[in-house]
């Protein structure tokens, strides 16, 4: 039986964790962050969860601990945003290449500087090559949906990797809204128990994790852990289908959007989708061909797939809310590029730079897009990296 | 299920490495010769050596083997040359080129 409730994107992520019921939480407060190890240490000192919370000293700590944690065989999460997640930087690293499915709850926010609190999503696409699968949330529902799925998918056997369950800063995080919940007995029973083979306090086994590679094992190790990348592919689809069975909530790599017949499309990650999904409406009840595709993985990055659903349009607009400082585009403008390189595609393809540090995504702003796509596909364009919402 | 570290060795293919590179058994550092990365040692005289054993906590690498609570002489296998152990003897029975006391 499901509930309904009116939860923050915040409150809904520390509601599935209630009822993950996970082993160890390291955490250090980072705005918009903050709130899920608030609401998850409650949890903690009324007795609701058996997890050893552990406030650290640092998110550097953090996720030393959680490395700690995991590799002596406890299922271990932390939270973070922006800087905080800079402060991990080499953590990160190091819990991917053990193989330490741990899942971080990643409240986007820009990097500093200058300093800003708000969303985009800098922190973690900064990240995108650390080794960690990426899941984003359009809404405080996807944000509660995907931190259910996440330890099935970095702890399954082909997989054995973490897991950054990414939510935009404020937008989701703090705002309310409605949202069904699984029961938790139904959350307890999908997530299951985490019963690692190899684990540190396994009194039959001795075992070293993260011992030194010299160079004549250093590519093979990279090798390998690219493969629990690639398996990850299709675990997430896997265990989208069975929470769909659940839930009735089908997710997959990437949500199409207006797509079957679209001449002009937009790919784009998070928040910003629900915006895009209206102006995209409102230019369909005006007879315009448009779609979207909203990426819900985006590591691994499912780029054969993006590229066939891109496959009948006359021209992409690919939104990026991040600035790569490059000269040349953002991560979602150079994957999807990628991909459509390879599959020989001929569409005009313009990435957008948005969103930055929180700067407003409005619904005309998306049909200006759009409009800019028509006039790329019937005049070309020698821009293919732009910004969207910014005062020239 | 332990792993075999004698059929890990640097002709094996990236799918017969352990998951993370994590190893699953003890003492396997008998197997490789870290000693080798120094090109400095310490030389013992065992004359000097009052068998205080004051040394032998404080090698980072165990690389001096004691017996009947008396230390030999060091495991070059496994010495990396760092020099500590000059330093913790009192009486000058280790020396290492390099290392003033």
């Amino acid at each position: 039986m499901a509930r309904r409730d009116r939860l923050s994107g915040n409150e809904a992520v520390s509601e599935a964790l209630r009822q993950i019921n996970p082993d160890v939480m390291p955490a250090f407060p980072i705005t918009p962050s903050t709130e899920i190890p608030q609401y998850f240490s409650k949890f903690v000192a009324n007795g609701q969860v058996d997890t050893e919370f552990i406030p650290v000293e640092s998110e550097h700590s953090a996720m030393s601990a959680a490395i700690g944690a995991e590799a002596a065989g406890a299922r271990t999460l932390s939270a973070t945003s922006s800087c905080g997640m800079a402060y991990m930087w080499e953590e990160l690293y190091i819990a991917a290449s053990n193989r330490l499915p741990i899942a971080l709850a990643l409240v986007n926010r820009a990097l500093s500087g200058p300093i800003n609190i708000n969303c985009d999503h800098s922190d973690s696409m900064g990240a995108r090559d650390a080794g960690w699968i990426q899941i984003y949330a359009e809404n405080n529902q996807e944000a509660y949906d995907n931190m259910v799925q996440a330890f099935r998918i970095a702890e399954h056997k082909d997989v054995r990797l973490p897991i950054m369950i990414c939510q935009d800063g404020f937008i989701t995080s703090h705002a309310v809204e409605n949202i069904t919940l699984l029961e938790d007995e139904e959350v307890k029973n999908f997530v299951g128990e985490y019963h690692p083979e190899h684990y540190m306090l396994n009194p039959e086994e001795t075992m070293a994790v993260g011992p030194y590679s010299v160079t004549n094992y250093y590519m093979e190790a990279k090798r390998a852990q690219a493969e629990g990348l690639h398996n990850a592919k299709r675990v997430v689809k896997e265990v989208a289908d069975e929470f769909a069975k659940l839930s009735g909530r089908q997710y997959g790599w990437f949500e199409e959007y207006c797509m079957e017949d679209a001449e002009y499309a937009m790919v784009l990650i998070g928040s910003a989708a629900g915006t895009a999904k209206d102006a995209v409406d409102k230019l369909r009840a005006e007879g315009k061909k448009v779609g979207l595709i909203k990426i819900r993985m985006f590591r691994p990055f499912p780029a054969a797939e993006i590229a066939e659903a891109l496959k009948n349009v006359k021209a992409v607009a690919l939104m990026d809310r991040t600035e790569s400082y490059n000269d040349h585009g953002g991560p979602i403008g150079a994957e999807v590029m990628a991909a459509l390189y390879r599959a020989k595609a001929t569409c005009e393809a313009v990435n957008y730079v948005y969103g930055l540090g929180g700067r407003d995504v409005r619904v005309e702003h998306i049909e200006g897009v759009f409009a800019e796509l028509e006039k790329a596909a019937a005049e070309g364009t020698d821009s293919t990296y732009r910004y969207m919402g910014l005062r020239e | 299920m332990a792993t075999d570290m004698s059929k890990i060795n640097e002709t094996c293919s990236w799918k017969d490495l352990t998951e993370g590179m994590q190893v699953y058994e003890g003492g396997t550092s008998a197997q490789f010769h870290t000693g080798e990365w120094t090109a400095v040692k310490p030389e013992f005289d065992a004359e000097k050596c009052t068998q205080c054993l004051l040394c032998v906590p404080v090698c980072p690498d165990s690389a001096i083997p004691v017996s009947d609570y008396k230390r030999g002489d060091f495991d070059y296998d496994h010495c990396k040359g760092c020099g500590i152990c000059v330093m913790a003897c009192k009486p000058g029975a280790i020396t290492m080129k390099g290392v003033k006391k």
